[in-house]
């Protein structure tokens, strides 16, 4: 038969076809071009899983990479203490606040990170004379950096369930605000929080702007410093810290699916 | 602007393992209304994609007016079609979308026969509206009227009601048998609900597993089903056992004359519920178990023996039939069907 | 007692549950509107303290007004790029199975946060002077990739690799609105007798406009915003805005300067401000008709 549809289809797995291996290439090239680099040398990757002989040769590296997982780590942490309870707080209590609170956490997404250093120079200039110029104290500034992100997740998280009931449930079974809080709505929101949790680590390891332009030190900004000495060195680690980005954020989004195809 | 005829031929269309459409014949009369009725996956929806072009049959032909369209673009084969919901583009207006047709045909500069078509499917008041601003209901009846604008051969709506409520379902299928019968274009409806079927057509053809069943007026197909399968989706049927000798089949006492012929012994017979009549009687054999009241009409279920018969009766008669109630049931001497056994 | 407990919060005065919120707020204060508050009030303040317009005014400066000019032109180039890209991408993933764009959302959402150092090594190691592809057309077809200059650490190359993430963003935010494009139109438009171009230009295309124009705008205020990528890949010069903010925050010699720098940061977030602003206007257009 003469399918008028069937042509359709075909034209358009053609273009389809076209797409996928144009932008395929595109995006694949840089990094098999990355893995050719850095195989160039064959110390490189030896030398970038040992990690007692990584720190004595690229000492700035060894620091950068403990730096960002702390910051990581503390940000995390820091983020979900100060962001759940408040979030779950204006729901309950006082859902006239929420439009402010959601104003000032999306606020970030319009003031690029480039601005906020800008700011941020004088009030880091008390932070240093407080707590020191440890690279840690970069988790104020990026606590506020990942605030749109964690807040959408914890947000979403939230209005999936009846918070109010939940809490007026449980009140009247004779729980406390902090008993309700902590075990009636946080497990029912796990999910959420854990995805808030994943975006923030990923996005702080790849943060560059804040702690170089305040003079701290990542993971980031020793690449940056390693690749003016070992070209081949500072796309190893790139590579390395790619994949492991990919992979926080493919089982982020794969985790975000599976539960978005049970409801 | 009086209709053409349609004949579907022979179309064949597979789904993988599924036929959806199995050697499909199909006669439209010009400016006829047929309904197709069928359960979902009986390939009533396939068929009518085939005719507007929106889907390829694997073999058989499509010939409107006498003229060969098989190969013919969806584009080119002149059809109005009403879909389901949301078919309506939610950039224009209600007017707009009425002259969309027009206006692919060039015809910018013929205001009066949008205006028009909006005024006879009663809102012409409503032409600056958009699809959002308007309820399901109206916005089925200018997608309606933007099919009827480009005054096409054949007339396709796709389960056009399904979407609604109930109320507004009833409303509009009057309104669309009117407007089809006001600008007599030949017209193919395709619904999964039995009563709108038999209230809209002309003739009602029921579909399974990609075959007609039946292709007759309403009331043959309610009154005269060909075969279990038509008596069992339209309306809701008895089975009971019977016996058959001669012409007619013996049903609880009474003998009903029979559809089609069958050979003698023990059937069951699709019995409908109107043509129950039920009548307390202390002495009778049946007792009633439940009763429902469903407004001018009620339900009731009575056992006899080991057998439930489900009768229809009217209203007035419920306070005599309480639960518990001995009753007698005779059966209305009507042709019934029989269920071929499976 | 426990009625007493129950009816206790209504009573209260909201003060005490305003005590649950003061973390957030205190700490959004010192981290978010201060630093904000410090750029907003810098912008205007003199050497002297006193308010001056001095620091906007120098904007106009050949050299500051060239840098905004090539920021703009950066991000609306490779905005365009990758929106255009970015939009045939996910039209392709509209129509393919679902697998297939299981697995390219998800890498989307990856390749969109990917910037900074580890892109632009990722480009170097590609199309830098002893990349990948430069040293394999130069041995095998004899290309050389730079005869016309090193435009990799210029604005070509910016453009070039800010549309590795603008791509993936582009899919991710246009993605939703071919979702609600519905079939019946398409269906509904050919048995109206239009055929697949009239389809395109008369209906899908004024349908989708909102939404592709919405995020072509979220993708110019995405690479306007970018400073990382740009920091790691040009070491000489300072091309683009947040470069010259990098100048104005590194440099202690010109007294007066950290100022000027207040003034381009506002700038910037004006500029981005406005973007968004037009970008939440056509995304609660695209909402009504898409959504």
């Amino acid at each position: 038969m003469a399918g008028v549809i069937a042509r359709r289809r075909r034209n358009q797995r053609a273009f389809r076809w076209v797409v996928f291996v144009v932008l395929g290439v595109f995006f694949l090239l840089p990094l098999a071009a990355m893995v050719e680099f850095s195989a160039r040398d064959s110390q490189t990757w030896p030398l970038l899983v040992n990690w007692p002989k990584l720190s004595d040769t690229y000492p700035d590296l060894a620091d950068g990479i403990v730096a960002s997982l702390e910051q990581a780590g503390l940000t995390a942490v820091l983020m979900l203490v100060l962001l759940v309870p408040t979030a779950i707080w204006v729901r309950l209590r006082l859902p006239r606040l929420r439009r402010t609170v959601e104003f000032l956490c999306l606020l970030p997404l319009t003031i690029p990170a480039i601005v906020l250093v800008v700011g941020l120079a004088p009030v880091y200039a008390w932070v240093t004379y407080f707590l020191g110029d440890s690279s840690s104290t970069l988790v104020f500034a990026y606590t506020i950096l990942v605030l749109p992100y964690a807040y959408r997740a914890i947000d979403a998280g939230l209005s999936a369930i009846d918070v109010r009931t939940l809490a007026e449930a449980s009140r009247s079974l004779g729980a406390g605000w902090s008993t309700v809080i902590v075990r009636v709505v946080l497990p029912n929101i796990r999910s959420a929080v854990l995805s808030a949790a994943f975006l923030t680590v990923a996005l702080v390891l790849g943060e560059y702007t804040i702690a170089s332009l305040l003079n701290r030190t990542n993971l980031q900004v020793s690449i940056a410093l390693l690749g003016k000495s070992s070209a081949t060195m500072s796309v190893a680690v790139s590579l390395a810290a790619l994949l492991l980005a990919f992979a926080l954020l493919l089982l982020l989004s794969l985790a975000g699916r599976s539960r978005k195809d049970s409801k | 602007m009086s209709g053409v005829a349609v004949h579907l031929e022979g179309l064949r269309r597979a789904f993988g393992s599924v036929h959806a459409l199995d050697d499909l014949d199909l006669e439209i009369a010009a400016g006829e209304l047929i309904a197709l009725l069928g359960p979902s996956g009986c390939g009533k929806t396939t068929a009518l994609r085939v005719l507007a072009g929106l889907e390829d049959a694997d073999s058989g032909r499509v010939l409107v007016g006498g003229k060969d369209v098989t190969a013919l673009p969806a584009n080119r084969r002149d059809m109005g079609m009403v879909f389901q919901a949301y078919s309506l583009f939610p950039h224009l207006t209600a007017l707009e979308n009425v002259s969309f047709g027009l206006r692919l045909r060039g015809r910018r500069r013929d205001p009066g026969r949008a205006a028009a078509m909006l005024d006879l499917v009663g809102l012409s008041a409503h032409g600056r509206r958009y699809p959002h601003q308007m309820s399901g209901g109206q916005q089925q009846r200018v997608a309606l009227a933007r099919a009827l604008a480009i005054e096409p051969a054949v007339l396709l709506l796709d389960e056009p009601l399904s979407a609604l409520d109930a109320k507004v379902r009833v409303q509009l299928r009057e309104e669309i048998r009117r407007i089809q019968t006001e600008v007599g274009t030949t017209t193919l409806f395709v619904t999964h609900d039995q009563e709108e079927a038999l209230a809209v057509a002309d003739r009602v053809g029921v579909m399974r597993a990609g075959r007609l069943e039946q292709l007759a007026p309403p009331a043959v197909v309610y009154q005269q089903p060909a075969g279990a399968f038509v008596a069992d989706f339209v309306g809701l049927s008895n089975r009971l056992p019977g016996v058959v000798s001669g012409p007619v089949v013996a049903v609880l006492g009474t003998e009903l004359p029979l559809i089609t012929p069958a050979a003698a012994g023990r059937v069951t017979a699709l019995v409908r519920p109107e043509a129950v009549d039920v009548t307390p009687d202390p002495d009778g054999s049946g007792r009633v178990l439940t009763s429902s009241f469903l407004g001018s009409t009620s339900r009731v279920t009575v056992a006899v023996a080991e057998t439930l018969v489900v009768a229809q009766v009217a209203s007035g008669q419920l306070p005599s039939l309480t639960p518990g109630t001995a009753v007698r049931l005779t059966l209305q001497p009507v042709p019934v069907a029989l269920d071929p056994g499976n | 007692m426990p009625e007493k407990a129950l009816a206790a919060p209504r009573r209260k005065p909201r003060g005490t549950a305003l005590l649950g919120a003061v973390p957030f707020f205190g700490y959004v204060a010192i981290f978010l509107i201060v630093p904000t508050l410090v750029v907003v009030i810098g912008a205007f303040a003199g050497t002297d303290g006193a308010v001056s317009s001095a620091n906007v005014e120098a904007l106009t400066n050949g050299y500051l007004l060239d840098a905004f000019g090539r920021s703009i032109v950066l991000s609306a180039v490779s905005a365009l790029v990758g929106a255009v890209l970015g939009a045939l991408l996910a039209y392709a993933l509209v129509t393919a199975s679902g697998l297939v764009r299981r697995i390219a959302t998800s890498a989307a959402g990856v390749l969109a946060q990917f910037g900074g150092v580890t892109l632009a090594f990722a480009f170097l190691a590609t199309i830098g002077l002893s990349g990948f592809v430069t040293v394999w057309l130069h041995d095998h077809l004899s290309i050389d990739l730079y005869a016309n200059g090193v435009w990799l650490f210029e604005l070509p190359g910016l453009i070039l690799v800010y549309t590795y993430f603008q791509i993936p963003l582009m899919v991710i935010v246009f993605l939703p609105a071919l979702d609600g494009v519905r079939p019946q139109w398409r269906e509904a438009t050919e048995s109206l007798g239009g055929s697949t171009w009239q389809y395109w230009t008369r209906v899908a295309g004024p349908l989708l406009a909102p939404a592709f124009l919405g995020s072509t705008l979220l993708l110019f205020a995405n690479a306007f915003s970018a400073y990382a990528t740009a920091a790691a890949l040009v070491s000489q010069g300072s091309p683009i805005i947040p470069l010259q903010i990098r100048g104005a925050l590194t440099s202690e010699v010109v007294l007066g300067q950290q100022n000027v720098g207040k003034a381009m940061a506002l700038g910037m977030v004006v500029v981005v401000a406005v973007v968004m602003g037009l970008y939440s206007l056509l995304e609660r257009r695209t909402a009504k008709w898409l959504g």
